[in-house]
């Protein structure tokens, strides 16, 4: 790894300098990081007076679970739907503003600021409007037939934790597409102009091949955000119900871990998460090796 | 004011990797000294271990009487000019001017008097309050000297000042900077891989290539007696014509023609043989010439450039526009002007052909 | 834009129009119940304009009507969610322009370790480890104090890499210049380093000021004491603690406060938002 072509030669400095990250590093992260491994290969008994080396048979349990692989599943069609939705607005907004130059700054503004919302807010926002009682979107609903319950429906109480998770993550998707298509040269657009593609078959032909890398960079962001910072909304909504049927992983963790009290099986799902959030990061670092070098 | 003494300094990287090799050289009190090269020769990182910014791993550096090695480069008395000026951004000039005094507590009076000075002397007195972002390629580089200036350090190092700035400024600016040597009298050395930089700047020209130095001398000295093929290649504009050529006793074989050395015998068997485009021209009828395929032509306007083959190897001679170009030529050459390199080490064979051998009358043609 | 079409640019207007509509209607709404009162609010459907109870609801959580549930008022918990997100942004951006600048400008045995141990915590969101960081915090005494609810948020590699990315593009020959003009690292950092970073200083301050702003989990763990509760843990509690109806005037009320500051420096410092975001998560 680089430094710079010279450097001061101080011996001491570094490591003062250092030391407040790497304290807070190491007790806050890289003990309780290391604790989860070994209460994950324990069993504690109920009385929490002595603890067994049980290898990995909270894995084995784990993986056995239909709880468990339920979750797994659930939390791979929620981070999904999360990115498609998300993804597939922001690039929309960001493809329609980067027609109008004039107003960009202005609709950009107006696009933004979701961003600042914070979750547990996003979440109980959405919430309300789909609330039973008093919110106005199960009003128009019952217009349609359909009769909106999310306490009692999972794939009501799913749609709107997607939904909410979704209009959260649009203004970052949003800023990232806009910068990549303000980067494609406008050169190109116009030899395409003149080589005969009208906008829309530039924006398909030209513009979005260009946004691959962002495609793929934001894909990654997207699935890491839906699967670990849409935490408070669901805490803060279905709490992970009805029966179960918007419990993700992390939620689990909690749940399993604050909740139910089963320390082993918690450490051991959070295990198995960290090694799911390194290999995204890995896939992540890879691409911005990559880019860095053009 | 003070000498500096290079002695077998090198420079060996984590590694194993030599970027200088053995260097010794002297540098007496106010002498100009330019460090030439093609990119990757050690010129810089030479520079950058005489100003500390980089260790020395062997040998030792000399600043007047002390040996620097361990001494951090604000210690060392010098000022350093670098390629892409370094001013701190942040600062107004004033500001960049005054930062290294105020590092080391000269009185504010004192600083004043030395920044107006220097800002009068490089003509920079009008944009002292301005940020070097507002600032011309050529003003942000007489800001990067003034820097230097104001310290009045006992050694200047330039390395490859004006290698960011367009090529008639650079012209202007190479005069300036040889300019303000000369009237502060301070000892410097320059870093460039500018051969005509080189040669216009210097007293003394160090012509180095792969981290060891090819040829110590005067600017002259080295054009007219390059101590091998490398110099010989790397110093003049165009290149040295440089052929291999068999000597048998006094007589050169190049390709198909014979040159008669006029009892001179630097070697025998195989040598390269290195002439000058200009000491090349167009034969007359009656003279010993080479023949020459001509390929193409350069106009240079008070000079043309002729581009050809004697025989398989290529030839550029230095020759009068006013000459009619023709397919198939001859040239002649100045026996005298031949330069003698051996063909396995590529280093100069002393001597010349005596000045008084029998010639072919000089007179222009026309 | 290449050729003009101004039928396309309309539909593009008319599209803009309407997913702003869409993205704000949410907030359009908690802004519209926080001025009524509960009883319109649960007639079976929000009225779609003001009403009158704007002052009411707003000064009731100021002052201490949600008191009612053990909360303190939302003068209080928004002066907590300031102070922490403030010493969350502070602590980030110190620690971390500390360990940059050891990591770029020194050369020191185990200094890639360090790199590395650093960058790991990129992949470990507090919501993974979270048993066992609670488990910590609370043997080393720190629950229920501003200690523990800031300081394990503050070590971050986020920052670290930003910071270190923008040291490694200041030209090398800016530090020798200074180290030839004699200023020494600790000079170097105040007088040139620190400078030269104001703006991406700026631009973090906007995206940390949010994200401790938002914090919502760990707050909710290590603080039982409500005196240290955010406006966030207010709003949790306001659905949940509550038997019977929820006061969706109060709530939405809350909400609104909880959106406003960080909405408002989104948009106010929408340039340096835009730049920190982009910059910080490459």
């Amino acid at each position: 790894m680089d430094t710079k072509r010279t450097t001061f030669n101080n011996r001491l400095l570094p490591y003062l300098l250092l030391a407040p990250q790497l304290i807070i590093t190491l007790v806050f992260f890289i003990w309780p990081a290391a604790q989860a491994f070994k209460s994950s290969v324990e069993r504690e008994d109920p009385f929490g007076f002595s603890t067994v080396f049980v290898g990995l048979d909270h894995y084995r349990r784990l993986l056995t679970d239909p709880n468990y692989l339920d979750a797994l599943w659930r939390t791979g069609i929620f981070a999904v739907a999360v990115t498609v939705l998300s993804m597939g607005l922001g690039l929309a907004f960001a493809a329609a503003v980067d027609r109008v130059t004039r107003s960009s700054r202005i609709y950009t503004t107006f696009l933004v600021w979701p961003y600042a919302v914070a979750p547990v807010i996003a979440g109980v926002l959405w919430w309300f409007l789909f609330n039973s009682s008093t919110g106005i979107l199960p009003f128009y609903l019952s217009k349609f037939g359909i009769r909106w319950d999310h306490d009692l429906n999972g794939t009501h109480a799913m749609i709107l934790i997607i939904i909410a998770a979704a209009w959260k993550q649009i203004s970052y998707n949003f800023l990232f597409f806009l910068a990549g298509l303000q980067s494609v040269p406008h050169a190109l657009m116009e030899a395409a102009a003149i080589d005969g593609s009208g906008p829309v078959k530039r924006f398909f032909t030209i513009a979005l091949p260009l946004l691959s890398p962002t495609t793929f960079f934001l894909f990654i962001i997207n699935v890491n955000y839906a699967m670990f910072d849409t935490f408070p909304i669901i805490d803060a909504t279905t709490t992970g119900g009805p029966a179960q049927s918007t419990t993700t992983l992390v939620y689990k963790v909690y749940q399993d871990g604050f909740v139910g009290l089963n320390l082993g099986s918690s450490s051991a799902q959070s295990v198995l998460l960290m090694l799911i959030v390194m290999v995204l990061t890995f896939v992540q670092f890879r691409y911005v090796e990559r880019r860095v070098q053009y | 004011m003070a000498s500096i003494d290079v002695e077998h300094v090198s420079k060996i990287y984590t590694g194993g990797v030599r970027a200088v090799t053995d260097v010794n050289l002297t540098i007496a009190d106010g002498q100009f000294i330019v460090l030439v090269g093609p990119s990757g020769c050690g010129k810089s990182t030479l520079l950058r271990m005489i100003a500390g910014l980089e260790t020395i791993s062997e040998g030792q550096v000399k600043i007047g009487d002390r040996v620097v090695n361990k001494i951090e480069p604000a210690e060392r008395d010098i000022a350093m000019v670098f390629q892409n000026y370094a001013l701190y951004p942040h600062m107004t000039v004033r500001q960049n001017l005054e930062y290294g005094l105020k590092n080391r507590k000269t009185p504010k009076a004192e600083i004043d008097a030395r920044v107006n000075e220097a800002a009068r002397m490089l003509e920079i007195g009008q944009y002292l309050d301005r940020k070097p972002r507002a600032l011309s390629g050529g003003q942000r580089q007489r800001v990067a000297m003034g820097r230097a200036i104001v310290r009045k350090p006992a050694v200047f190092l330039f390395d490859e000042p004006l290698s960011n700035l367009d090529a008639k400024l650079r012209v202007s600016m190479r005069g300036e900077i040889k300019r303000l040597q000369r009237r502060l009298g301070t000892t410097s050395i320059y870093v460039t891989h500018d051969q005509l930089e080189a040669m216009t700047l210097a007293d003394k020209l160090v012509v180095l290539n792969g981290g060891r130095i090819e040829q110590i001398g005067a600017p002259l000295e080295v054009y007219h007696a390059p101590a091998s093929t490398f110099v010989a290649s790397f110093i003049g504009s165009p290149a040295m014509n440089l052929v291999k050529g068999e000597l048998h006793g006094d007589k050169l074989a190049i390709g198909p023609a014979m040159i008669d050395l006029q009892g001179y015998t630097p070697a025998s068997g195989t040598v390269t043989v290195g002439v000058r485009a200009e000491d090349l021209r167009i034969a007359r009828a009656d003279e010993e010439s080479l023949p020459f395929r001509l390929d193409y032509a350069e106009e240079l306007g008070a000079q043309r450039l002729i581009h050809g083959l004697v025989g398989d190897q290529p030839i550029t001679a230095a020759v009068s526009p006013e000459m009619e170009l023709l397919p198939e030529m001859r040239i002649a050459v100045d026996i005298r002007r031949l330069h003698f390199f051996s063909f396995e080490t590529g280093k100069r064979i002393p001597g010349h052909v005596p000045a008084e051998a029998k010639l072919a009358p000089p007179e222009p043609v026309l | 834009m290449v050729e003009n079409r101004p039928f396309l640019t309309f539909l593009t207007h008319a599209f803009l129009l309407l997913g702003f509509a869409v993205v704000a209607l949410p907030v359009y709404v908690a802004v519209i119940a926080s001025t009524h009162d509960l009883q319109t609010l649960l007639t079976g459907s929000v009225p779609l304009l003001p009403g009158s109870h704007f002052i009411e609801n707003y000064s009731q959580i100021l002052t201490g009507a949600s008191a009612a549930n053990g909360l303190p008022n939302y003068s209080h918990m928004a002066m907590n969610s300031l102070i922490m997100a403030l010493a969350i942004m502070a602590g980030k951006i110190a620690i971390s322009i500390l360990s940059a600048f050891a990591i770029v400008y020194f050369r020191f045995p185990f200094r890639v370790l360090a790199f590395w141990i650093i960058f790991v915590t990129l992949m470990l969101p507090v919501e993974v480890r979270i048993l066992p960081t609670y488990k910590i915090v609370a043997d080393l005494g720190m629950l229920n104090s501003w200690a523990g609810l800031t300081i394990p948020l503050i070590a971050s590699a986020t920052a670290t890499f930003l910071f270190r990315q923008f040291f490694m593009t200041v030209p090398d020959e800016i530090l020798e210049a200074a180290r030839v003009d004699g200023a020494g690292p600790m000079k170097f950092f105040r007088d040139i380093l620190l400078p030269l970073s104001r703006t991406n200083i700026g631009a973090l301050c906007v995206i940390l000021f949010i994200y401790g702003w938002v914090q919502y989990l760990w707050p909710l763990l290590v603080t039982t004491d409500t005196g240290y509760y955010t406006l966030m843990m207010g709003m949790k509690r306001m659905v949940t603690a509550q038997d019977g109806t929820i006061p969706w005037n109060f709530v939405m009320a809350g909400a609104v406060l909880a959106m406003l500051p960080p909405i408002l420096v989104v948009v106010f410092m929408q340039r340096l938002f835009i730049r920190g975001l982009t910059e910080t998560e490459k």
